[in-house]
Order: C-alpha cells, then sequence, then structure tokens
C-alpha cells in the first residue's frame, strides 16, 4: 500500500488536473467566438447584405445573392423536411408496434451519424443528374435528408414527455386516437417539438459539405430553383480558401452572420426549453 | 342537468376512418426513414459500379493516384483519414474524459450543467467555421510555434521530421479533437451520472480518495457508456468534412509525417468530386464514399448500443 501522503497528492494532482481540462475545453468556445467577433465584426458593414461578389481579386462586394441562397435552400429543406420528420415522430411517440418502431428508431440515429459528404453524393444522384443542372432544389433534397431524421427523434422525445394521464383523460371523454393526438398531445408538447425543430434547422443551415456539388456556387442572382445558387458556408470556404486579402475578410464576416444564426437559435431553443415542457410531467 | 351543455352523439364519419387514415399516414412516413436509409446504400452501391467492375476492391491498398492517367489508389485518403482520426482521438480522449470526471464528480450541479452547455455549443459550430478559423490561427501557430518545437524535442522519430508547412495531419487532427470534445463530453458525463451512488459511497467507506474512487470505481463501471461516446467521436472525425479539406494540404500521397500535408476521404470527394470526369473517376470516389458510409455506420451502430447499455438512452425511447 502506497503511503497516505502519495495518495493525497494523486487525489489532488488528477482532481485539478479535470479541472484544467475542462477550463481548456470551455475556453476553446471562448477563443472560436473570439476571434469570430474581433474579425467579423471589423469586416462587416452594410454591402455585406446589399451588394453582388466581384470577380477574384477586385475589392469589395457583398454577399446578398448567398445569404438569399441560403435561406431559400434551408426553407425548402425544411419544407420537406419538418412535415416528414415530425408524422415520423408522432408515429413513433404514439402508435408504437414495438419491433418495426425500435427499427426506425436505430436507423433514424444511424441516419444522423451519415457523413454529410455522402449525403451530398446521395442528393448529387438523385436530382443533379436526372436535372442534368447544380440547383438549389438537389441542394434543398440533400439537406432535407439530414433533416429528416434530427426532427423525428426530437419530436418523439418531447411528445413522449406529455404526461399520460392527459391523454388518458382525452380518451375517457370519447376522443378518437387521431382527435387525441392532433388535439391534446401535439399541442401540449409543441413547445419542445418547435424548438427542436429549431435546433435541426440551425443544424443543417450551417452545412457545407452536402452543398459543394449540389447547389455548387453562383455569382449572380438567380430566380430559378432549378440552377446552382450561391450560399453562405459555401462561400466562406471558398473565399477562406482563396489567395485574395479582401476575399478573406469577406469570409470572416460571413463566418460572423452565419455562427450567429446558429448560435442565437441554439441559446433561444435553450432557454424556452429551461422552462420545461408546456405540461408539468406527470 | 339544465346547465345548457349540449353533448353532440352524433358519430362524426370523419372520425370512424379517421384513426386509420392517421395511423397509416404516420406510418408511411416512419418507413420512409427506413427507405431513405436503403435509398442511400443502394445510390452508393450502383453509382460505384463501374469503379468496382474496373478496379474490384483491390485500389484500396494501392497507393498511386492520378486521375489523368486512370490510376486509382486509395490507400493515401485511408491513410489520411485513419491518421488524422486517431491523432484527434488521441488528443481528445484524455482531455474529455477528464471534463467529463469534472463535471460529473466534482462540479456543482448548477456549475455542471451551465458548462455542459457551453460546451455543447461547441458542436454547434457549424464545420466551415472551424476550418475558417483553423486557416486563420492554427495553420500558422503550427507552423511558427509547434511543429518547429516538436522537430527540435522529438525529431528522433521519424513522425515529426521534415518541413513545418502549417497545413496537414497533425493540424487536421487538431482541429478534428476541438470537434470531437463536446460529443465525447456529454456522453461520458451522461454515463458517469449513471453510475448508483451506493457505489462511490461504498469506495468511499473503504478509505479510497476521491480520485480512488472515481478511477478504479465509477469510470470500470461505466465504461461500456465512455467507450461508446468514443466510438460516436471516432464516427465523426472518419465522416469530418470541411474543417479537414481546409487544412489537410490536399496531397495524394503517403508521407511519414505528420507535419507533411496529406488527404482524407471525405476531403478528396469535396475537392475533386465536382469536377471528376469519366464514370470511373466519379465511381472511385464514389466507392471511396461508400467505404466512409460503412465505417461510419459500423462505429455508429456500435457507439448507441454500447450507450444504450450504461444510460438506457441510445437508441431506446428518446
Amino acid at each position: 500500500m502506497k503511503s497516505r501522503g502519495f495518495r493525497k497528492a494523486v487525489n489532488n494532482v488528477m482532481l485539478t488536473l479535470t479541472g484544467i481540462f475542462t477550463v481548456i475545453t470551455v475556453s476553446s468556445l471562448f477563443v472560436i467566438l473570439g476571434y469570430l467577433l474581433f474579425n467579423g465584426g471589423k469586416s462587416l458593414d452594410w454591402n455585406f447584405f446589399t451588394k453582388l461578389p466581384l470577380s477574384p481579386g477586385e475589392e469589395g462586394g457583398g454577399m446578398a445573392n448567398a445569404i438569399v441562397g441560403s435561406a431559400v435552400i434551408v426553407g425548402l429543406a425544411a419544407l420537406i423536411g419538418i412535415p416528414v420528420g415530425f408524422l415520423a415522430g408522432v408515429y413513433l411517440s404514439e402508435y408504437e408496434s414495438k419491433a418495426f418502431a425500435s427499427v426506425v428508431r436505430y436507423v433514424a440515429d444511424l441516419l444522423n451519424g451519415v457523413p454529410s459528404i455522402v449525403i451530398g453524393i446521395v442528393a448529387w444522384t438523385l436530382v443533379v443528374v436526372p436535372m442534368r443542372s447544380f440547383s438549389a432544389l438537389a441542394a434543398a433534397v440533400g439537406l432535407a435528408i439530414m433533416l429528416i431524421p434530427i426532427v423525428t427523434r426530437q419530436t418523439e422525445q418531447f411528445l413522449r414527455e406529455v404526461p399520460n394521464s392527459l391523454r388518458e383523460g382525452a380518451l375517457a371523454l370519447g376522443a378518437h386516437k387521431w382527435r387525441m393526438i392532433a388535439t391534446v398531445v401535439v399541442p401540449a408538447g409543441s413547445k419542445g417539438v418547435l424548438t427542436g425543430m429549431i435546433l435541426g434547422i440551425a443544424r443543417v443551415a450551417g452545412e457545407t459539405a452536402p452543398l459543394l456539388f449540389t447547389a455548387f456556387n453562383n455569382q449572380f442572382w438567380t430566380d430559378s430553383l432549378r440552377q446552382p445558387v450561391a450560399t453562405l458556408p459555401v462561400q466562406i470556404y471558398m473565399r477562406a480558401t482563396s489567395p485574395y486579402d479582401d476575399w478573406h475578410r469577406q469570409a470572416w464576416a460571413a463566418g460572423l452572420v452565419l455562427i450567429a444564426l446558429v448560435l442565437v437559435s441554439n441559446i433561444a431553443a435553450r432557454i424556452v426549453l429551461a422552462r420545461g415542457v408546456s405540461v408539468p410531467r406527470g | 342537468m339544465a346547465t345548457g351543455v349540449q353533448v353532440d352523439h352524433r358519430v362524426r364519419p370523419l372520425d370512424q376512418v379517421g384513426d386509420t387514415i392517421a395511423r397509416l399516414i404516420t406510418l408511411v412516413f416512419a418507413a420512409s426513414i427506413v427507405l431513405a436509409a436503403v435509398l442511400i446504400v443502394s445510390v452508393l452501391w450502383k453509382d460505384s459500379a463501374p469503379a468496382r467492375e474496373k478496379l474490384g476492391w483491390g485500389f484500396l491498398i494501392s497507393s498511386q493516384w492520378n486521375p489523368v492517367t486512370e490510376q486509382f489508389g486509395g490507400l493515401p485518403f485511408i491513410y489520411g483519414t485513419v491518421v488524422t482520426s486517431v491523432l484527434a482521438l488521441l488528443i481528445s480522449v484524455p482531455l474529455g474524459l477528464g471534463s467529463a470526471i469534472f463535471l460529473s464528480e466534482l462540479a456543482p450541479p448548477r456549475l455542471s450543467s451551465a458548462l455542459t452547455f457551453l460546451i455543447e455549443l461547441l458542436a454547434a459550430i457549424p464545420s466551415v467555421i472551424y476550418g475558417l478559423l483553423a486557416i486563420f490561427t492554427l495553420v500558422p501557430l503550427m507552423r511558427v510555434y509547434i511543429e518547429p518545437f516538436l522537430r527540435s524535442t522529438l525529431g528522433f522519430l521519424p513522425l515529426f521530421q521534415g518541413l513545418a508547412y502549417g497545413v496537414g495531419y497533425l493540424t487536421a487532427g487538431v482541429i478534428l479533437a476541438i470537434m470531437t470534445l463536446p460529443f465525447i463530453i456529454s456522453v461520458s458525463r451522461e454515463s458517469l451520472l449513471a453510475v448508483p451512488r451506493e457505489q462511490r459511497e461504498a469506495a468511499l467507506a473503504l478509505g479510497a480518495t476521491s480520485w480512488e474512487t472515481t478511477w478504479k470505481v465509477v469510470v470500470p463501471y461505466a465504461r461500456l457508456g465512455i467507450m461508446g461516446s468514443i466510438f460516436l467521436g471516432l464516427a465523426r472525425a472518419l465522416g469530418e468534412t470541411m474543417a479537414v479539406t481546409m487544412v489537410i494540404g490536399n496531397s495524394s500521397a503517403i508521407h511519414a509525417s505528420l507535419f507533411a500535408p496529406g488527404h482524407t476521404i471525405a476531403a478528396v470527394i469535396a475537392n475533386e468530386f465536382a469536377e471528376a470526369t469519366g464514370d470511373v473517376y466519379k465511381g472511385v470516389l464514389i466507392e471511396l464514399g461508400l467505404v466512409l458510409f460503412c465505417l461510419t455506420i459500423i462505429l455508429n451502430g456500435l457507439a448507441r448500443l454500447m450507450i444504450l447499455a450504461t444510460t438506457g438512452k441510445g437508441s431506446r425511447r428518446a
């Protein structure tokens, strides 16, 4: 047996070390945010939001088309992904038939872990090849495939938190099951479900890899979903890896805008959730 | 009763079929998730057919990559993927496990959940932002300070020799470490928190110090969940695309030095897919994608089962 003093020393050293490790990890978040705020803040100007990009090497210009492009693609992805994910989540939570439901659940979790670049290949095959053009639509399909499993699992989770007494109450009053789900269960869990959807959208909004060969890129405005389109994440990638200083500046500005969107939705979602689901747990 | 409340006794026809319809609709959408997975596999399988027919699986162990002369060897990418992911885990496992121990065993609950929230925010930061930061901060830092330092101290190993480029395996490993940390920490912490109190009390009552209790009792009890968290982190690291693509240096050859530029599976797809011409070239990239897909699915599948066994969460009812 080692001496008491030695064991105490090991105890103190190791416990301090775990604290230091935690500080290192948490501070990396603040270093990241600080850098973005500093570099992005000094690069961001009004032109960024209103002007089109200029040709490589020219000073100035903005990313108005990329901002709109991202919004359109993410909006379209939500339009496809949210209803599918939500209804699948309702099935898992309310109509569980054991074996099949656990298969769906497991597959949804696995889909969640599929590398985003692979999803890009799939969207390319399914949409870009038949349509013979890079397009906003292809990018939206890719992002929707990523969004569905997230929304499904979140919907299921928050609907399960609705106490069973509410379900029984509704059934006892003579409601049919679908009416009970539509008028009691879903409204009761709506806060959590909505939060889950927002988190899911925030997650796919920052994805870049699935856009590289679906949305591709575009210097100009486009009014068609069937054409290549500029997006914020791809612009960050292109500009950060370019040799031009002015493009680096714009990459920082775009990075700040993107992170602001993602973090604000994350923090807002947590705050809403921290107040609990809208019914007390039973 | 004369309260004036009218009870509607008519059976609405909608209600009778409503249940069947609602069940069917939700079932169809739930099934569509399984279909989506099948679709992904079949797309990857079908699109890689030209490459599989021409090159077979043997190309995975060939290291010559020259699309112009139609030489397709996948080994440099597999090597790069494995090396960067292992480097990432070498950094993030001790750091993550240490932080998880602090958060579950030492920190007061309120502080613990606040810090966990901040750490989980790290997971919400898009990959391309990590890449952006890495290019302008980590790469110069590695080139000017860290790599020369490693060369002067550990330079007798072939791993730490050669020019300090800044971009390369080591830089990609470091950025991947930061990106995998939140997954390792949050799942490990939950596994540690799921260890019954009695286990700790018994060890302490026998005279163990806090550290001995944690390291010899609590951590072994939660080992499956911790392993699961590491697998989850590994799967993330293998499939991570943008941040790696931006700092790996894009060199399709195998280098012994960790300072040298390399390539990973995800990075080569991101870089070359859009301009790949010909069915074989595209097919090879898709076949590499298929390899990556299978690897991450296996790791994720194992991780979910392990986490399920420890915390009772995982894929069962969320």
